[in-house]
């Protein structure tokens, strides 16, 4: 039996042949980059994780905020504009990803100030990025008083009218349609709920949405929130020592740049099933 | 690396920029025809759209992630045994999938029956004195 599998083992002359068989790295990557790749692999395991328990709670609830009537503000006074600042956001990180692609191919030339120039590019998209959600969350948090345990996004399960305004969209008899979703607003700090009266001419109040939106939100965009800000910290990093011209003698060359690119593509794949989660689903 | 040519090279970055711009601004548009935004609104009857919108999301950015991953990440050009020992156990999340999903349904089949039940109970709660063992409440006083 073991004389046959020695002999098939030769016999196999594919393109690894003889990559198992020692004396060189089976997969042709140096130690550094092979553990990037497998934190990669373990991160997006955690993010996985957290999209499916929020596939899970979405799914077990009767109604759910819907993305695009909660998303639909941008910055300098846009309403009604859904998913737009969402899918600028995206573009941001799309953009730094190019950029960054860049910056590692400039490296493979050793054209320092181009790896300096690109990867200058690349941070600034993820600032850029962080920033818009930071935007974002002062909008959700100070403006529309959604925390981790209050979701003042809600959705209607059965159409009616309602019996008074809100001072800001909702006037008193408007028509809503069951699948409407509605936000409720604060007066002097205190939630103002509206009273509505449903087709079937039961007197009802706008209730709170379910507690899980909030806390998922917050916790999913923060925890990839905090993935970009190590990103940005790392790049500047790395930035500064390829000015300093670290990488230059190094035998690797600037393989150190090729690693922290990894980490950046994986932030901005990561941001790919975040925003489909979230916001498109 | 070494086959393409420099110019080459850029070139193709700057198509993959166009391409995943292209195919985010196709994933939103059909996230707002979904939700009916563009014109006609898929009604609760229309389920099957409502699916087709759904999968054909899930697609487009499985594919961004391939392309992403494949090009940006340059995993075409690294040896077989790294993709695969990297990109194999992310299968195992298929059946993380279809099993909490499958969860999360149970959890609303559950609400929904615990509602049900507790609309009954105050609705059709009529006590047929004939046949019990308890009298007329007449009977019981002074």
């Amino acid at each position: 039996m073991a004389t046959e599998t020695v002999v098939k083992e030769h016999d196999h002359h594919d393109t690894e042949g003889g990559a198992w068989d020692g004396g060189k790295q089976p997969f042709a990557v140096s130690y550094g980059k092979l553990m990037m790749w497998y934190f990669l692999l373990s991160d997006a395991f955690t993010f996985a994780g957290f999209l499916i328990a929020y596939g899970t709670l979405r799914f077990s609830s009767a109604t759910w905020p819907v993305p695009d009537f909660v998303f639909s503000t941008t910055p300098f006074g846009g309403h009604g504009l859904p998913l737009i600042f969402v899918t600028f956001m995206s573009f941001l990180l799309i953009i730094s990803s190019v950029t960054m692609v860049r910056g590692v191919q400039e490296g493979h030339r050793e054209n320092k100030r181009g790896v300096v120039y690109w990867m200058f590019l690349t941070i600034l998209g993820g600032i850029g990025f962080l920033s818009c959600q930071a935007w974002e969350w002062n909008n959700l948090i100070n403006q529309e008083h959604m925390t981790v345990t209050v979701n003042p996004f809600g959705t209607h399960t059965e159409s009616g009218t309602y019996l008074e305004g809100d001072n800001h969209d909702i006037k008193a008899g408007d028509a809503f349609a069951a699948g409407d979703s509605y936000l409720i607003h604060q007066h002097d700090g205190e939630f103002a709920p509206l009273k509505y009266k449903t087709d079937a001419g039961i007197e009802k109040q706008q209730e709170f949405g379910p507690k899980a939106f909030g806390a998922l939100f917050f916790f999913i965009t923060g925890f990839h929130g905090f993935h970009v800000l190590s990103g940005v910290v790392f790049l500047i990093i790395i930035m500064v020592n390829v000015a300093s011209g670290l990488y230059v003698e190094r035998k690797n060359g600037y393989e150190m740049v090729e690693k922290i690119g990894l980490y950046w593509h994986f932030v901005d794949l990561v941001w790919v099933f975040v925003f489909l989660v979230f916001y498109l689903l | 690396m070494g086959h393409k040519s420099y110019e080459d090279s850029i070139k193709d970055v700057y198509k993959g920029l166009v391409l995943l711009g292209v195919v985010t601004l196709i994933e939103v548009g059909i996230s707002l025809f979904g939700k009916g935004h563009l014109g006609f609104k898929p009604g609760p009857d229309m389920q099957w759209l409502l699916a087709i919108v759904a999968i054909g999301l899930i697609v487009l950015s499985i594919y961004k992630a391939y392309f992403i991953i494949y090009e940006f990440m340059h995993m075409s050009s690294e040896a077989k045994g790294l993709r695969m020992t990297v990109l194999m156990p992310m299968l195992l999340l298929i059946w993380a999938i279809i099993a909490f999903f499958q969860e999360g349904n149970s959890w609303f089949e559950r609400r929904d029956l615990i509602k049900q039940k507790n609309e009954r109970s105050i609705k059709d709660k009529k006590v047929d004195v004939q046949g019990s063992l308890l009298q007329k409440e007449e009977t019981y006083q002074m």
